[in-house]
């Protein structure tokens, strides 16, 4: 039962329709979602503000009910008891109970889960050392920065050592040291096997952590798998080369293959758009005895891939109705 | 342990809010009407002193309980902190009475307080205490817990200010059952249907005040005071289950 890669969280056909406003005009904001997450990986939800990234999480968590399909944490519905005690969960930028300290804060959540006495006080010190907090628990948390916040945010979900950590756009509003310090948090957790499901609207945060990512607009899913597939698929990876010393005729020869020529006097930069072009362009520069200043792929990023989606979603949505 | 967890947080919450500051104001009246009855005649002080003090218990007791009552659950939401008691493994009827509990204990540590404070005021102007006295007082409480179950059901399914308005509202007319009754029987066909309805349907408030039996030192007779201590009893749990059942089909968006 317990091997990796078994599936944990599994949503079939989720929906969530709201109604708002006086006159409950409906609004869908998860239209027939599905997605699994495994055992042991890091899991990214990504999707522009708005997307339903949230929306989901919270279905998940038991906090909003669905209006249509199943969603379930280890083969039990959202929202049962036995399915959140392996749970651990940050929502998106919490203020928490700012009248505690954080070893008070810690304390409450886990006689929550029925922890009480020295094995509390334990793990309590263990998770302050763990976000790096120990200097600061004895502080209220009304005095903390929103680092800080999160950090002990991220302690409170971890208080009843879950299977499956949830956090909700847990970068969103940090500074880029404290979004390190939580990138290293959850590489940490991952090593520690625990899985991790987050949100998030920033795609370099993403790539550089997940496993596998979900991503979604306007509720719906767009495209599901490993990034390195995710990026792979329907995009060409380019090439910039810069050269010195090329002689005329031998930029004649590499200009049919370049996609782009740019001359800065003696120097020449060219863009070259498949491996075939690159070594043909190689081969006149060693023949011709230029030199090669720089090579340098360019990736295609996971926000290609988005900014491609949000295009194809917004031309499909201009396109007249036949 | 859970509903008693939430409990202890919700009060410690009131606590380093400086809610029991209240206090003071309420000291300062007790010894400012005190010193200035003084020159009323014997029996009316004693009477006034009573009037005021046993006012005053009740004025600030209902006053926490409808305001701090209607930001229970509504500030958890707003400030989103509920997310993160939901998502653990407590029940939602659980979060609800944990944090009625937590009031009440506030409600009840705060009114022992004022009750120190008035029993002193009384015995430094030797005015005789009676039961009654401490039965008016008990009966203050529990008139509270039901203004905290009517705050707490109201804030489950609407804004602060308007579970304010209608908080206080329901205390108000609460207060005025009996005119409601005398008031329909005036009347005919749906009017009075109307009526007596709101009359059975609204809490009958003017149950719990024995403010008249302390000031003209009548005892209540034990069997009235258990059908009160019942009826308080069995209306609060009756709104606390309402909110329950509201509470846990909504959605926290």
């Amino acid at each position: 039962m317990d091997e990796a890669g078994q599936t944990i969280v599994q949503v079939q056909n989720l929906r969530k329709v709201f109604r708002v406003g006086f006159w409950g005009r409906r609004v869908t904001a998860v239209d027939g979602l599905s997605l699994d997450v495994r055992r042991g990986e890091v899991f990214g939800v990504l999707g522009p503000n708005g997307a339903g990234k949230t929306t989901t999480i919270k279905m998940l968590m038991g906090l909003i009910y669905p209006s249509g399909g199943t969603a379930t944490l280890f083969g039990q519905p959202s929202g049962a008891p036995a399915a959140k005690a392996k749970v651990g969960f940050l929502p998106e930028s919490p203020y928490f109970y700012d009248y505690l300290t954080s070893r008070e804060f810690l304390r409450f959540y886990g006689h929550l889960f029925g922890l009480f006495g020295a094995a509390l006080e334990k793990r309590v010190d263990e998770l302050l050392d763990l976000v790096g907090m120990t200097h600061a628990r004895d502080l209220q948390l009304r005095k903390f920065s929103k680092g800080m916040l999160q950090r002990v945010g991220i302690a409170q979900a971890l208080i009843n050592d879950p299977e499956l950590v949830v956090l909700d756009e847990p970068m969103s509003g940090l500074d880029p040291i404290g979004r390190k310090e939580v990138r290293d948090l959850i590489l940490r957790l991952k090593e520690s096997g625990k899985t991790v499901m987050f949100s998030s609207h920033i795609l370099h945060d993403a790539e550089m952590l997940c496993d596998r990512v979900a991503m979604i607009m306007k509720g719906r899913l767009v495209a599901c798998g490993p990034v390195s597939e995710l990026i792979a698929q329907g995009t060409t990876h380019e090439v910039e080369m810069v050269i010195d010393r090329l002689l005329p005729e031998a930029l004649e020869r590499i200009r049919p293959l370049a996609g782009k020529v740019v001359l800065q006097g003696e120097r020449v930069m060219v863009v070259l758009a498949s491996q075939q072009d690159v070594d043909q362009a190689l081969d006149v520069i060693h023949a011709t005895k230029a030199k090669l200043v720089a090579l340098t792929p360019h990736k295609a990023s996971l926000e290609d891939l988005f900014v491609r989606e949000a295009n194809v979603i917004q031309s499909a949505k201009e396109a007249p109705v036949s | 342990m859970k509903v008693l967890s939430i409990a202890l947080n919700t009060f410690r919450e009131n606590l380093r809010d400086k809610l029991l500051y209240n206090l003071l104001i309420f000291a300062l009246l007790m010894i400012g009407s005190s010193l200035l009855l003084m020159r009323l005649t014997l029996g009316e002080f004693h009477r006034l002193l009573l009037d005021i003090g046993l006012g005053s218990v009740n004025i600030f007791s209902v006053l926490i309980a409808i305001f701090v009552g209607i930001g229970l659950v509504s500030k958890e939401i707003d400030k989103k902190t509920i997310y993160t008691i939901v998502s653990k493994p407590v029940a939602r009827f659980e979060f609800l009475l944990g944090k009625f509990f937590g009031l009440t204990i506030t409600l009840l540590v705060n009114m022992l307080i004022m009750t120190a404070g008035l029993l002193a005021v009384l015995m430094a102007q030797s005015v005789p205490i009676e039961a009654v006295l401490f039965q008016a007082i008990g009966l203050i409480l529990l008139e509270c817990m039901v203004v905290t179950a009517v705050a707490l059901l109201c804030s489950t399914f609407t804004s602060a200010t308007l579970s304010a308005i209608f908080t206080l509202a329901i205390y108000v007319i609460g207060h005025l059952t009996a005119d409601l009754k005398t008031f329909g029987q005036k009347m005919d066909g749906l009017g009075r249907s109307v009526l007596e309805g709101m009359y059975y349907l609204l809490p009958n408030l003017e149950r719990f005040n024995l403010k008249g039996n302390v000031t003209h030192h009548i005892d209540v007779p034990l069997n009235e005071l258990v059908l009160i201590v019942a009826y308080g009893m069995a209306y609060a749990a009756f709104l606390l289950l309402l909110a329950s059942v509201i509470f846990q089909r909504r959605d926290f968006r």
